[in-house]
């Protein structure tokens, strides 16, 4: 240490703490994101139910893109931590071991969080495929444990949890508010430690843990006590997310720990982006809140609809794909097919835009290039007005 | 960039799901059944009766219009919660029906009593919901219903020795429990009681651990929809050449998987309070007009949805189209009327209902396989708290 601080720093210092604060630096839009969500408590009273759920399912996904988009640990088991959360905060208000909720959800991150180090462990073993395997197998252990244990209310869920006001002051009501309002502020302080975190040194050596991690140990990185701290403070951030769902809906059932609900957090982290820590908040939006418009339009034979858009999206792009296929389920409904039809429709327009994929992309790339012009021109005019003037 | 532009998307998007404007002279029903999921079947057959009893009877009661809102909650409860908030605060419905599984009623059950809006059980069966909340009714079953019935049939029958085997949860507990406390009051022996998981169950296993103990009779309960699967695994290790008789609460001979099952189910004894056969012309008149309009045969969830929907309407008109919550309970209480299933009532004390339970054997009628009922019980009141 005494050595490396009497030399003179280096230009490769000054540019990693350069890229580290520009990366540090808030952007209009992500100011402009949370102006939002802040006004959505105001302009949104009515949904503030799905929103919280939102809410939640977004701090969800930012634990798992914390593990997978910075440190590349795939995990199709992360609803262990969100259920192990969602139980602790359930049998903690229920048998009155801490009445106050937001003590008691940091008891359940902190439960989640020893969780976490106890099987991060597991996890450190083997490539990415192992650790498919082995999260999935911890989730599944948990699922089990959630359905033979009588503390938990097996497959009836756990009822009868009734929570205390928040800080004594502000009680949970019917609409849905002081919920929303809750899980909102949770997410963002949440969310502000972990930008604080990915931003740091700890995080710039996690993504070279994830390029490359012989490398990033030849260069004296500790790659497994890294891992395991960031999976650590993930299954801490997932097992909080769990928490507030528990207190929010008062309840909690097995489907918390279910394997839908890892595989879900995963697509939605796909969807919105790895590795930007808003991608999943984005992606959280996204899912919910078209899952939403879609079992409410057509409660029967929603998933088919939402497995069109998922293959559409991996097929031309989140945003072209995506308005392909609202485009297909629009003509769908505007003309009112019946479902089978829609079905062979669909397929039959899924067959034709599958051959005709490479002129498809030619054009779509050739539009966000257009774009991406328009903006630069854009960008640079409105930098030279005040110098003109 | 695209960061930047999904971002923006995402705003706009939450701009559109503004929602519309509630008018005055409607009555809203929140239906949330499974319409996704294991329990789909539950929740096709009560939307199609839904949907039935409406064109039948009108949408219009006591001057107002009748509207359903159908939602899925794909049997999960922390859906079914979320989904019964929203449908009491955003929609101001007056009431709240459906629930497929147990745990989605009792997630519900708070709602219903701060909200004071009238929940409708139309496919649950735990004898527990109803006391959860002074707003529920049930028009569907409980469990304990048709499992002591089964058990006094048992007895009456020389079957001394039997194993259970029934789903690990609720229900599935509840059958166990009141099956086995009526057989061993008898005098009967339950050599064996075994659970199967809830969700995708391989009875294999377990049913071979049944075919060791040797039992007279093999009780089985689960739930609707898993039935099919049960019967075929049963017959394809043999249970039934090996003289064992199978009996249950009628969920495993479902109306809707009934036709499919093959048939080694043939002579199966079920005890439960409906069959697709049941001979009354209202009944005849049901099952042919469900069938003509949905090409599928109603099944004991479908009654339930069917009168659900007639006990909305009748305490409408007794409350003359009054919504207030507290009023409508008590005309549900203590109503009696005809159902495709036979007569029932409201009890005026637990809100649960009373029914006959009839004892049936699976048996082919004109190529096709039915529940035919050859004994029934009348007026059954729930046993699990006729016990208290």
């Amino acid at each position: 240490m005494s050595a490396l601080a009497s030399l003179p720093p280096k230009p490769l210092v000054a540019t990693a703490a350069a890229s580290l604060a520009s990366r540090a630096r808030w952007k209009p839009a992500e100011i402009a994101f949370w102006l939002a969500t802040v006004a959505s408590i105001f302009l949104l009273p009515s949904k503030h139910l799905i929103l919280t759920e939102i809410a939640i399912l977004g701090l969800f996904a930012l634990s798992l893109d914390l593990i997978l988009g910075y440190a590349g640990i795939v995990s199709l088991g992360h609803a262990a931590f969100f259920g192990f959360g969602a139980y602790a905060a359930g049998i903690l208000a229920k048998y009155g071991i801490i009445k106050e909720p937001v003590l008691a959800l940091l008891a359940s991150g902190v439960l989640a969080a020893a969780l976490g180090f106890v099987t991060s462990f597991l996890v450190l073993r083997g490539s990415d495929l192992t650790r498919l395997m082995v999260t999935l197998g911890v989730a599944l252990v948990l699922r089990e444990i959630a359905n033979q244990l009588d503390i938990t209310g097996g497959a009836d869920g756990l009822q009868g949890v009734v929570m205390e006001p928040i800080l004594g002051h502000f009680p949970f009501d019917m609409f849905g508010r002081t919920a929303y309002i809750y899980s909102l502020v949770t997410l963002f302080v949440l969310f502000l430690i972990a930008r604080r975190i990915v931003n740091s040194p700890f995080g710039l050596s996690l993504r070279s843990i994830k390029g490359n991690p012989l490398r990033a140990a030849a260069i004296g990185i500790h790659v497994n006590g890294r891992l395991v701290t960031i999976y650590t403070i993930a299954a801490a951030y997932a097992g909080i997310a769990g928490a507030l769902l528990t207190q929010s809906t008062q309840f909690a059932s097995l489907s918390v720990l279910d394997f839908e609900r890892s595989a879900d957090v995963m697509l939605i982290v796909i969807i919105g982006g790895t590795g930007y820590l808003y991608g999943g908040l984005i992606g959280a939006v996204l899912f919910k809140l078209v899952q939403d418009y879609l079992a409410n339009v057509n409660p029967q034979y929603w998933q088919f609809w939402l497995g069109l858009i998922l293959v559409m999206m991996i097929m031309f792009g989140r945003v072209y794909g995506a308005i392909m296929a609202a485009l297909i389920f629009a003509i769908c409904t505007w003309t009112r097919l019946p479902f089978m039809q829609s079905i062979v429709f669909t397929l039959v327009v899924l067959a034709v835009l599958g051959i005709a994929r490479p002129q498809i992309l030619a054009v779509t790339s050739r539009i966000t290039e257009r774009a991406a012009a328009i903006q630069t021109r854009l960008r640079a005019r409105l930098a030279r007005k005040p110098a003109e003037r | 960039m695209l960061r930047r532009d999904m971002m923006l998307g995402a705003a706009a998007l939450a701009a559109i799901f503004a929602s519309p404007a509630t008018a005055q002279d409607t009555v809203k029903i929140g239906l949330i059944v499974p319409m996704t999921g294991q329990q789909a079947s539950t929740g096709k057959q009560i939307d199609a009766a839904v949907k039935l009893y409406q064109q039948q009877h009108g949408t219009t009661v006591a001057g107002k219009k009748v509207e359903v809102i159908l939602k899925d909650d794909g049997a999960v409860p922390d859906n079914t919660k979320r989904i019964a908030q929203e449908l009491i605060v955003n929609d101001k419905v007056n009431f709240i029906a459906g629930f497929g599984v147990t745990p989605a009623a009792l997630a519900a059950a708070p709602l219903a009593t701060q909200a004071k809006v009238p929940l409708i059980v139309m496919a649950a069966g735990t004898s527990i919901i109803t006391e959860r909340s002074p707003y529920i009714a049930r028009t569907s079953f409980t469990l304990a219903q048709s499992s002591v019935i089964i058990a006094d049939w048992a007895l009456k029958n020389n079957i001394k020795k039997a194993v259970t085997m029934v789903s690990d949860y609720a229900p599935g507990a509840d059958a166990e429990k009141f099956f086995s406390d009526r057989i061993k009051a008898g005098g009967g022996e339950i050599v064996s009681a075994i659970r199967v998981p809830l969700a995708n169950p391989d009875f294999a296993p377990f049913l071979q651990r049944a075919a060791d103990a040797k039992p007279d009779a093999l009780f089985i309960f689960v739930p609707s929809g898993q039935g099919g699967t049960f019967v075929r695994q049963f017959t394809e290790r043999g249970l039934d050449k090996a003289g064992i008789k199978l009996i249950g609460p009628g969920d495993v001979t479902d109306d809707d998987l009934l036709p499919g099952m093959g048939d080694a189910v043939i002579g199966t004894v079920t005890a439960h309070m409906y069959s697709a056969s049941h001979p009354s012309k209202m009944n005849k008149d049901y099952v042919t007009a469900f069938e003509k309009a949905y090409n599928f045969r109603p099944n004991f969830m479908s009654v339930g949805g069917y009168d659900g929907m007639h006990l909305i309407y009748e305490a409408l008109k007794k409350t003359n189209g009054d919504t207030d919550g507290d009023k409508l309970i008590a005309a549900m209480k203590g109503m009696k009327w005809e159902s495709p299933r036979g007569p029932i009532s409201i009890d005026p004390d637990t809100r649960d209902i009373v029914q006959n339970i009839y004892i049936r054997k699976v048996e082919k009628v004109n190529g096709q396989l039915y529940n035919q009922e050859f004994a029934t019980f009348e007026a059954v009141k729930d046993p699990g708290k006729t016990a208290k």
